[in-house]
């Protein structure tokens, strides 16, 4: 099973908040992968929307990335491209 | 029978049922469950949770067709913390772990994630909040079987009884189901006053008990003329304003027929009586009233009752349109002036203390200059009409006028610089509605081109009252000569500088005190639209010259009842028959 694991720095205008984390859940429930996202320290499940906004995730903040199931690889690239693009 | 004395908030008469608006709070139920139950309660979560889905996904649909896409895209992440892993599994683990029941678990999950956003350095993070409190107060009156309440769903005309009408609620109000307001508290110059006079629905506040006093499907007469509420008044009683209300509109229509005559006096000096405006669907009214254009366009309604901020482009739209309406007249466009009683259900405007005294309209605008100017942008856009009219509220002192000066000029380069058309000459005028203000008009108004003289500030500052406050309402008199002398000079400030002077506060709709303010020489008049025809006939059945010798002989009067008195003696003598009719209604 692969592990794929990127920094990233979140380019959206107000960060991670409702809406950008909103299509953040659903590009990663397209996918099996398991989806993680980390910040300072703290991980947290990368398909719970209530989760992801507990992060605060400011525009310019430094995240991981973490995907880990078969199809890992295509779904870090998807979720990558998504936070580096600047989305609002 | 009850009969209830209230604030005459809002003219007219309605008669029909009550209809009991009331808090939404639920009382959360705590018990312990045994290890059988668990199932159950899981069971009963996932079924509200499924319910609620369909639900938002309906207003999904419906907001989406009726506001636009955007609007609606929220919703999508409503629909995401319904089907949310991390927060169901905590509640599931709770009702096992702890054996509560569902209800109690769901809230404590929800009360646990709220509390860490709040805990977010962040302002828009820490906003979610309200979403993911929305969703769970849906969640919730599905567990608790308890319907939640909206205006929109009514499905007869009813008079609406409530402690307050929070401005959240009236910003989507379905006009055509409401006969009337009652309401414990507030002034006339409170939020809901306001709303029923711009919508011309008849309003009685500050009742104090008249929830305690109804329930949905009661009888109930209002006189918003009179601040008299009846509850399941007798058969005579109804008869007796079932006539009233018969002869009141009737009156109404006397007083329209000659909506398209001028405002001129007898001898021949013109004023513009202009229409306060707060939403759009009041524009027709506006057309109907025979106002001579906006004299107040109130921008918050277009920031309130939604959770993002407008685009320029949403801004610019709604401007133009109300801008091409009342075209050829003029509208003038009031910057938004957040704060007060109007709140933003935003974490970026926190509780305070003294909130008419604190950071509000134009110092809140100042300190977020890129809201400010996506608000200046949207307006200057929509000015290519050469008929927009730009005002700041609450201006203290010179250095607040330049800075928002300053910040228009910029948006016009940055419109420039876009290759972006607006009329570079657009008017910037001043409201007066602070004492320090109004005692430094003459450098005001050499730095601008009118002033507006907002005097439900003017003469809750100068006297320090606060209006919404019952125990000390009767404190609250536009008659007060402190109030007149501080008009008075603020209109000639702006005459000495060549500059028009107008008026958007309550006190330029009261016929009376219309008759008074003629005289001072005021040149606008901008009120409520159903207040436009009284003030317009009144002006025709006088001249300038009279009412200007009586205005002296006010100045020097030593109280607002011996003002209020003299006026009276004074324009019964000149309007004669007519004076019950156009003075006293």
């Amino acid at each position: 099973m692969e592990r794929i694991e990127s920094q990233i720095i979140v380019n959206s205008n107000h960060g991670l908040h409702a809406r950008p984390a909103a299509v953040f859940v659903q590009i990663a429930n397209k996918f099996d992968s398991k989806v993680s996202l980390a910040k300072d320290g703290e991980c947290v499940d990368g398909k719970s929307i209530i989760a992801i906004l507990s992060l605060g995730i400011n525009r310019g903040a430094q995240v991981s990335l973490i995907a880990e199931g078969r199809d890992a690889k295509e779904t870090a690239d998807e979720l990558r491209k998504f936070l580096e693009s600047n989305n609002d | 029978m009850i009969n209830l004395q209230g604030v005459a908030a809002a003219g007219g008469i309605a008669i029909g049922k009550v209809f009991y608006l009331g808090k939404e709070e639920f009382v959360i139920p705590k018990h312990r469950i045994t290890h059988e139950d668990i199932s159950r309660e899981i069971y009963r979560l996932e079924e509200s949770l499924i319910d609620t889905r369909r639900e938002i996904s309906s207003l999904q649909k419906r907001i989406a067709k009726e506001f636009g896409f955007d609007h609606a895209k929220i919703f999508e992440a409503h629909l995401l913390v319904l089907e949310d892993r991390v927060l169901i599994e905590d509640v599931i683990q709770q009702i096992k772990d702890k054996k509560i029941n569902i209800e109690y678990a769901f809230s404590q999950s929800i009360k646990k994630y709220v509390n860490i956003l709040l805990k977010l350095n962040d302002d828009y993070l820490r906003e979610r909040v309200i979403d993911i409190e929305d969703v769970s107060r849906r969640v919730m009156s599905k567990l608790l079987k308890q319907k939640e309440v909206n205006l929109r769903d009514l499905d007869e005309k009813v008079v609406v009884v409530s402690h307050d009408l929070p401005p959240s609620q009236t910003a989507n109000l379905p006009k055509e189901k409401i006969m009337g307001f009652v309401t414990d508290v507030g002034g006339r110059t409170s939020h809901t006053a306001i709303i029923a006079r711009s919508l011309g629905i008849p309003a009685v506040v500050g009742t104090e008990v008249a929830t305690k006093n109804v329930k949905s499907g009661d009888v109930i007469i209002i006189d918003g003329s009179l601040g008299q509420v009846f509850v399941n008044p007798p058969e005579k009683i109804i008869r007796e304003y079932k006539e009233k209300l018969v002869k009141y509109k009737k009156e109404i229509e006397i007083a329209h027929v000659p909506r398209a005559l001028k405002a001129c006096t007898k001898d021949k000096k013109e004023i513009v009586v202009s229409a306060n405006v707060e939403l759009p669907e009041e524009l027709p009214l506006v057309v109907q009233s025979g106002a001579e254009g906006i004299g107040l366009y109130r921008t918050e309604f277009i920031f309130l009752g939604r959770r993002d901020l407008p685009t320029e482009d949403e801004q610019y739209k709604a401007y133009l349109t109300v801008a091409k309406k009342v075209k050829p007249n003029s509208v003038i466009i009031r910057t938004i002036d957040i704060g007060g009683d109007k709140f933003l259900s935003r974490p970026e405007v926190p509780a305070e203390l003294s909130p008419f005294l604190g950071w509000r309209a134009i110092r809140f605008c100042l300190a977020r200059p890129e809201l400010f100017k996506t608000q200046l942008r949207a307006i200057l856009r929509a000015s290519t009409e050469k008929n927009i009219k730009v005002m700041f509220p609450m201006i203290s002192g010179i250095e607040e006028l330049r800075e928002a000066k300053k910040l228009l000029e910029e948006s016009k380069k940055e419109l420039k610089k876009e290759g972006k058309k607006f009329d570079d000459k657009i008017s910037v005028g001043t409201m007066i509605e602070v004492p320090s203000a109004a005692l430094t008009a003459d450098s005001l108004a050499r730095e601008s081109d009118f002033f507006s003289i907002g005097t439900n500030d003017l003469i809750q500052y100068s006297l320090a009252v606060d209006r919404a406050n019952e125990k000390v309402a009767y404190l609250y008199e536009p008659g007060h000569p402190a109030v007149l002398r501080l008009i008075k000079s603020v209109i000639e400030s702006a005459h000495k500088n060549k500059i028009w002077v107008g008026m958007c506060g309550e006190m330029a709709g009261e016929p009376l005190f219309a008759f008074l303010l003629i005289g001072f020489g005021l040149d606008e008049f901008s009120m409520p639209p159903p207040c436009v025809p009284k003030v317009k006939e009144l002006i025709r059945n006088i001249k300038f010259k009279d009412v200007e010798k009586i205005s002296q002989k006010v100045i020097d009067l030593a109280t607002a009842r011996e003002v209020e008195k003299y006026l009276q003696e004074e324009a019964r003598k000149i309007l004669k028959d007519d004076f019950e009719r156009i003075i006293m209604r």
